[in-house]
């Protein structure tokens, strides 16, 4: 059998992935495993996705040649725009799929958590659109510190509950919509945000946001004359947008994969999310993966600057690549992530999300060829992060 | 009022109210007329509960429970308690103990079974069966209101204790009591006739809930009722709390 990174027939990524839930959670789950690949399939469904992708998200986003950032790294780098997305981020592809889904599974409320808040807008954004009731989950920490996108997802019509329980951040806002999940088991569909969670769900995430390499390859052809960069960089937290950046490029060992998490203050701080680097193997919200955890099992608290970085775990599908040595790992400080923010606004006009930044703080000390192509997933746009800009900055 | 012969269960959570009460507190439900006990082992993330367990989980690991310690403490349990124990708690910490370490120490004290609610029927019977066999230990598995018929029968083969009846869509801790949905639910599996006595779980809060939760099977477990007691009242609120339940 051909070797693959994708996922198997059982939802296992190499030795990760699975469903390790909740009883009262298998009927959704089952619901949604025995019927998303056939509902994504079908025709209705693929018409009326690629066309919201396309005049409500503003699909294709550009594939831009970063002209001064390659000479200054003296090589090719693409910027994949995924900041010009309506709401200003990837997390959009993603809602708009699973909304869709919800639909066709006679689903009519929606749940989903959120830690900066992007997904949650992403999420409301999408009821919205389609009419349907709307609860997000949020850590009260991250309630005080995201106030625009609270007041974001209010206008937009949804209710945002506060999850009071444990570090008050994503992991217990994602433990609180899985609780509302139990509570209302038949007419509620839950939007996860990234690749994380039971299968099928980093299989479904993944595959909504494909259509990310899938236009790096056909931009990149005719910019280039080929489909294959030779390098893919994405930032991960969860790895959604990552996700959607290797897609295409998984099984083609000549795409080197590079993965950024955050290391926050450094690695061995105690205060950092680099999850390649200090987690271990166990179940976090229903999936076998990476996760960070003391070694009696209890999960750990992370911490980066970026709260879209601030979880845990990472996807089975990313806990395989580095555990197989797919792709390389690579962890950035808040430090070194911030400087890197501040450079590609100045060099290149576009003010990343902090998310984004450690994945260009990588050029600094990680040289390229001078006729590598490099695409960088640029995951998000910075006007959310606006307030951690100017206090880091002192602007 | 209850039938006397009917299973009563208590779930608590180890290393709660203080570090050391676990074995004081076994002895009192034992004590007190208790059928059955589930130990919890604390989690930091226990998905499938409400706010007063997971409240008594937090200050749990607060006050410095973990897994070898509460295998320490339960190490001579057998001298003294000799109703059946149950180990209830969550996969990830089970996992990263190692299981069959897990499992041997659980059958050295004397434990009879483990409920761990994130660990479903696929994943147990592909990779852990053979090791709980080999132990000599029960798995207890759930099943809820939406569990199909299907389902249940193969949870049903899969079981050799009791299964775990959730009485309501909820996580544990809800108050809401039980009207004719889950009567007819209770009865509906009932008469399933299945190989396994049904326990019921979750809702089930005072005398009138557990007689309503037994009317149809063999008993019934109380767990955020009894946190709630004894945070409440100590463990001197042990005693009046169960004998509340069961009235002669």
């Amino acid at each position: 059998m051909k070797k693959t990174y994708h996922v198997d027939e059982n939802g296992y990524y190499g030795s990760f992935g699975g469903a390790y839930i909740p009883e009262m959670l298998f009927p959704n789950t089952e619901e949604l495993r025995t019927q998303y690949l056939d509902i994504m399939g079908s025709e209705s469904f693929k018409k009326e996705f690629d066309a919201l992708l396309k005049d409500y998200v503003g699909r294709p986003t550009p594939l831009y040649f970063a002209k001064r950032l390659s000479a200054l790294y003296n090589t090719k780098i693409y910027l994949k725009r995924e900041d010009l997305c309506h709401t200003g981020a990837h997390k959009v592809n993603n809602t708009i799929g699973q909304i869709l889904m919800a639909k066709r599974l006679g689903k009519t409320r929606i749940i989903a958590e959120t830690g900066a808040g992007q997904h949650g807008v992403a999420t409301a954004t999408v009821c919205a659109l389609m009419g349907m009731e709307c609860v997000v989950y949020m850590g009260a920490v991250d309630i005080k510190r995201q106030a625009p996108n609270v007041a974001r997802m209010k206008m937009l019509g949804a209710t945002v509950r506060a999850a009071e329980s444990g570090s008050k951040t994503l992991k217990d806002a994602t433990n609180e919509a899985i609780r509302d999940w139990i509570n209302n088991p038949v007419n509620t569909h839950y939007i996860i945000g990234s690749v994380v969670g039971p299968h099928p769900y980093p299989d479904m995430v993944a595959r909504f946001q494909s259509v990310i390499s899938k236009e790096i390859k056909s931009q990149l052809l005719e910019k280039e004359g080929r489909e294959n960069p030779d390098h893919v960089v994405a930032c991960v937290g969860g790895g959604s947008n990552a996700a959607g950046a290797y897609y295409h490029f998984l099984d083609t060992p000549q795409v080197n994969i590079i993965a950024v998490e955050a290391a926050g203050k450094g690695i061995h701080t105690g205060e950092s999310a680099a999850t390649s680097a200090l987690g271990k193997e166990g179940i976090i919200h229903g999936s076998k993966t990476l996760l960070m955890q003391t070694k009696d099992g209890q999960i750990t608290e992370p911490y980066s600057i970026s709260a879209g970085l601030d979880y845990p775990g990472v996807g089975p599908m990313h806990a395989h690549l580095f555990e197989s040595k797919r792709a390389e790992f690579i962890s950035v400080t808040d430090q070194d992530a911030m400087a890197a923010g501040l450079l590609v606004s100045k060099m290149e006009g576009i003010i990343p999300a902090i998310e984004t930044s450690h994945a260009f703080a990588i050029f600094e000390s990680r040289p390229f060829g001078k006729e590598e192509v490099v695409v960088v997933n640029l995951s998000g746009r910075g006007d959310k992060d606006l307030n951690t800009y100017i206090d880091y900055f002192k602007l | 009022m209850a039938d006397p012969k009917k299973v009563l269960s208590i779930y608590f959570t180890a290393g709660y109210p203080e570090k050391e009460d676990t074995v004081k507190v076994l002895s009192q439900l034992q004590e007190a007329g208790v059928d059955l006990v589930e130990i919890g082992l604390p989690f930091s993330d226990p998905l499938a509960d409400g706010p007063t367990i997971q409240d008594s989980s937090t200050a749990a690991l607060k006050n410095g429970m973990h897994t070898q310690l509460l295998f320490d403490q339960l190490k001579d349990i057998r001298k003294s308690i000799h109703i059946p124990l149950i180990v209830m708690g969550y996969f990830n910490p089970m996992l990263q103990y190692g299981v069959d370490a897990f499992l041997s120490q659980c059958a050295q004290i004397g434990i009879d079974g483990i409920i761990m609610p994130d660990l479903p029927l696929a994943e147990y019977e592909q990779h852990y069966k053979k090791l709980y066999e080999k132990h000599g230990i029960k798995n207890i598995f759930l099943i809820t209101p939406q569990t199909s018929d299907a389902r249940i029968k193969a949870i049903d083969q899969a079981s050799d204790s009791f299964i775990y009846l959730v009485s309501t869509a909820s996580v544990t801790g809800s108050k809401s009591g039980f009207g004719e949905e889950q009567e007819a639910y209770f009865e509906r599996i009932a008469q399933m006739k299945l190989k396994n006595p049904l326990v019921v779980g979750f809702g089930i809060h005072d005398a009138n809930t557990f007689s309503q939760a037994t009317k149809h099977t063999s008993g019934a477990i109380i767990g955020s009722a009894f946190i709630k007691t004894i945070t409440e009242k100590g463990l001197k609120g042990i005693s009046p709390f169960i004998k509340s339940l069961r009235p002669h």
